[in-house]
C-alpha cells in the first residue's frame, strides 16, 4: 500500500524531471536560440525576475475573470438544470440544444462579448460564464436523474417533499456529475479568459502578455506566463479533486 | 482515474418526441432575440428613430435592419450567410465556404494526427505499468494548461522554423484532441473482462493477438465516443489557431476581421458557419460509428 503510493508520486516526478533535464540538455547542446525555445533554467530566472508583472496579470485574468465567471457560469447552469428538473417540457427542449451547444466552438463568441462588455475584465468574465454554463447544465441534469427508482420510492414512502428529496437524496447522488462539470469548467474557464484577451484588453492580463511577448520574441516571458497558467490550472483542478473526494467519499471509485 | 476533463457526461437517454419541446425552446430564443435587439441596438439606432419620428414601425424597422448593430437580428445573419455562401463563387476570399474549407482542412489533419497519437499512447499505457504511472498524471496535467493560450507562440515558433499555414494550426488541433482519445481508449482497451483475458491466455495468445482480437474490438464503442468529443475540440483548436497570427483565411480570421472593423453581422455569420461545421463533423463521426458497429454485428 505504502509502496504503491510512493511509486505513484515517484514515477511521474522522475519522468517530469527527466523531461526537464532533457530539454535543458537539448537547448544547451544544440545551441537552440532563445527566440525558438528557451532553456528551463532561463525560464525560471525570468519567472523570478518578473514576479510583480506576473502577479498583476494573474490578478487581472484569474482573480477578476476566471473565478467570478466560473462561479456564475456553474451556478446558473446548475439553477437552470434544477428548473429543467421541475419542468420536464423545458428539459426535453433545452437538453438536446445544450448537448449541441456543448460541441460548438463557443470561444468564437469572444469578439462579440468584447464588443458588448468592453475591453476590461467584465467581457472576459462573461466569456467564462458562457463557456462554463452548458457543461454544468448537461451534467447537472444527468446527475439529478442519477438516483435510482427504489431510493426515490423510499423517499416517497417517507412522505418527503420535493425539496427534502432534493437535498437528502438527489443532490448527493448528483455530486459526481456536478464535480465532473466543475473540473471540465476549471480548464474551460482558463481558456475562455485568455482567448478573450486576444480580442482586445487593457495592458494587463495573461493572454495580453502572451500575445505581445510573442510579437517581441520574448519567449522566456511567454513560457513564464505559461508556467503560471499551468500551475494555476493544476492547483485549481487538484483542489476540485480533493473536494470531490471529501464530498463523494461514498462513490465506488474511491473505495479502497 | 476517476473522471476526465473535456469528456462531458453521457446525455440522458433520449426520450421520444423531443421535436415539439425543442421547437418551442428555439422559438422562445428567437422571440427573446428579436425583442433584445431593440434595447441593445438603441445606442446606434436611437437617434435615427427619433429623427424619423419614432413610432412602433420605425423602431422595428431600424432595430432589425441596422447595418452595424450591437445585436443583429436573426434574419440579418441568415441573409449574410446566404450571401456569402451561395452568391459568391466558393474559391473567392469573400465566400464563407472558402474560409470554412481552410479551417476544415487543418481541423481534419489535426484530428487524424491527434486520434492516432491518442490511440498509440493508450496502447502504450495499457501495456506498461511504468508508462501508465508516469505518463498518466502528465497527460492530465497537460490539459490543465490552457493550450489555446500557447497557440500564438506555437504558430510563431513553427513559422520561424519554416512551417506555415496548415501544419501549425493542425498541431494545435492535434494537441487538443489527443487527450479525450487517450482517456477513452485506455478505458476501452481495459474493458475486456478478466474471464475473456483468461480465455485468451488459455489459447496461449501473444500480447499483440490479445490486442488485435480482444482489446481493440472491445474498445471500438469507447473510441467513437471519444472521437466525437475530439473532432469538436479539433475544430475549436483550428479556429483559435487562426486568431493570434492574423491569419488571412479561415473562420477564425473572419471573426478577427469582423471584430477589427465592427462588422457584427459578419462575426455572427462566421460563428454560425463554425457551429454548422461542428455539428456536421460530430454527425459524420456518429454515422461512421453506426456503420462500424453494425458491421461488427452490434444489434441496435
Amino acid at each position: 500500500m505504502i509502496r504503491s503510493r510512493i511509486t505513484d508520486i515517484l514515477y511521474p516526478a522522475v519522468f517530469g524531471i527527466g523531461v526537464l533535464i532533457l530539454w535543458e540538455l537539448i537547448v544547451r547542446g544544440f545551441g537552440v536560440p532563445a527566440v525558438l525555445l528557451p532553456a528551463p533554467s532561463g525560464i525560471w530566472a525570468k519567472l523570478i525576475a518578473s514576479l510583480p508583472i506576473l502577479w498583476v496579470d494573474f490578478v487581472q485574468t484569474v482573480i477578476r475573470a476566471v473565478i467570478p465567471g466560473w462561479i456564475i457560469g456553474s451556478l446558473s447552469g446548475f439553477l437552470v438544470a434544477l428548473l429543467c428538473d421541475r419542468i420536464p417540457f423545458l428539459r426535453r427542449g433545452l437538453l438536446p440544444l445544450g448537448n449541441l451547444v456543448a460541441a460548438l466552438p463557443i470561444v468564437g463568441v469572444a469578439p462579440i462579448l468584447v464588443m458588448w462588455f468592453g475591453f476590461d475584465w467584465p467581457s472576459k468574465a462573461a466569456m467564462v460564464v458562457v463557456m462554463t454554463f452548458f457543461p454544468m447544465l448537461v451534467n447537472a441534469v444527468a446527475g439529478l436523474q442519477a438516483s435510482g427508482h427504489l431510493e426515490r420510492d423510499l423517499m416517497r414512502s417517507y412522505g418527503a417533499s420535493w425539496w427534502q428529496t432534493l437535498v437528502k437524496l438527489r443532490l448527493p447522488a448528483a455530486m459526481p456529475f456536478i464535480f465532473n462539470a466543475l473540473k471540465i469548467n476549471s480548464t474551460l474557464a482558463m481558456i475562455g479568459a485568455i482567448v478573450a484577451e486576444f480580442f482586445g484588453t487593457p495592458i494587463v492580463g495573461m493572454g495580453f502578455r502572451i500575445s505581445t511577448e510573442v510579437g517581441r520574441l520574448g519567449l522566456d516571458m511567454v513560457w513564464a506566463e505559461i508556467a503560471v497558467a499551468a500551475i494555476t490550472g493544476s492547483a485549481f483542478y487538484g483542489l476540485l479533486v480533493f473536494l470531490e473526494r471529501r464530498v463523494t467519499f461514498w462513490h465506488p471509485s474511491y473505495r479502497k | 482515474m476517476s473522471a476526465a476533463p473535456a469528456i462531458a457526461a453521457k446525455p440522458v437517454a433520449r426520450e421520444s418526441g423531443n421535436a415539439l419541446p425543442v421547437t418551442a425552446v428555439c422559438l422562445c430564443i428567437l422571440l427573446v432575440w428579436y425583442a433584445a435587439a431593440i434595447p441593445m441596438n438603441w445606442v446606434v439606432t436611437g437617434p435615427k428613430i427619433e429623427a424619423a419620428g419614432g413610432g412602433l414601425s420605425g423602431i422595428l424597422a431600424f432595430s432589425w435592419n441596422e447595418a452595424r448593430p450591437v445585436l443583429p437580428a436573426p434574419h440579418q445573419i441568415a441573409q449574410e450567410l446566404w450571401k456569402s455562401v451561395f452568391t459568391v463563387a466558393p474559391w473567392m476570399p469573400k465566400s464563407l465556404l472558402y474560409h470554412s474549407w481552410v479551417t476544415l482542412s487543418s481541423t481534419l489533419l489535426g484530428f487524424v494526427l491527434g486520434s492516432l497519437l491518442g490511440v498509440a499512447l493508450a496502447i502504450a499505457i495499457v501495456h506498461s505499468t511504468f508508462l501508465a504511472k508516469s505518463l498518466m498524471p502528465w497527460i492530465i496535467a497537460s490539459q490543465t494548461i490552457p493550450i489555446l493560450a500557447i497557440a500564438p507562440m506555437v504558430i510563431v515558433v513553427l513559422g520561424s522554423l519554416g512551417f506555415t499555414g496548415l501544419v501549425p494550426k493542425s498541431l494545435i488541433s492535434m494537441y487538443l484532441c489527443f487527450f479525450p482519445v487517450t482517456i477513452g481508449m485506455v478505458k476501452g482497451l481495459m474493458s475486456p473482462e478478466t474471464t475473456q483475458l483468461d480465455l485468451m491466455r488459455t489459447y496461449n495468445a501473444s500480447t499483440s493477438q490479445v490486442l488485435w482480437k480482444l482489446r481493440f474490438p472491445a474498445s471500438v464503442p469507447f473510441l467513437f465516443t471519444s472521437l466525437k468529443v475530439a473532432v469538436a475540440i479539433a475544430l475549436t483548436g483550428a479556429i483559435v489557431g487562426e486568431l493570434p497570427t492574423g491569419a488571412i483565411a479561415g473562420i477564425g480570421a473572419r471573426l478577427l476581421q469582423g471584430s477589427y472593423y465592427g462588422q457584427t453581422v459578419q462575426i455572427w455569420a462566421a460563428l454560425f458557419m463554425g457551429s454548422f461545421l461542428a455539428a456536421a463533423l460530430v454527425w459524420l463521426v456518429g454515422v461512421a460509428e453506426r456503420v462500424t458497429l453494425r458491421r461488427m454485428g452490434v444489434k441496435p
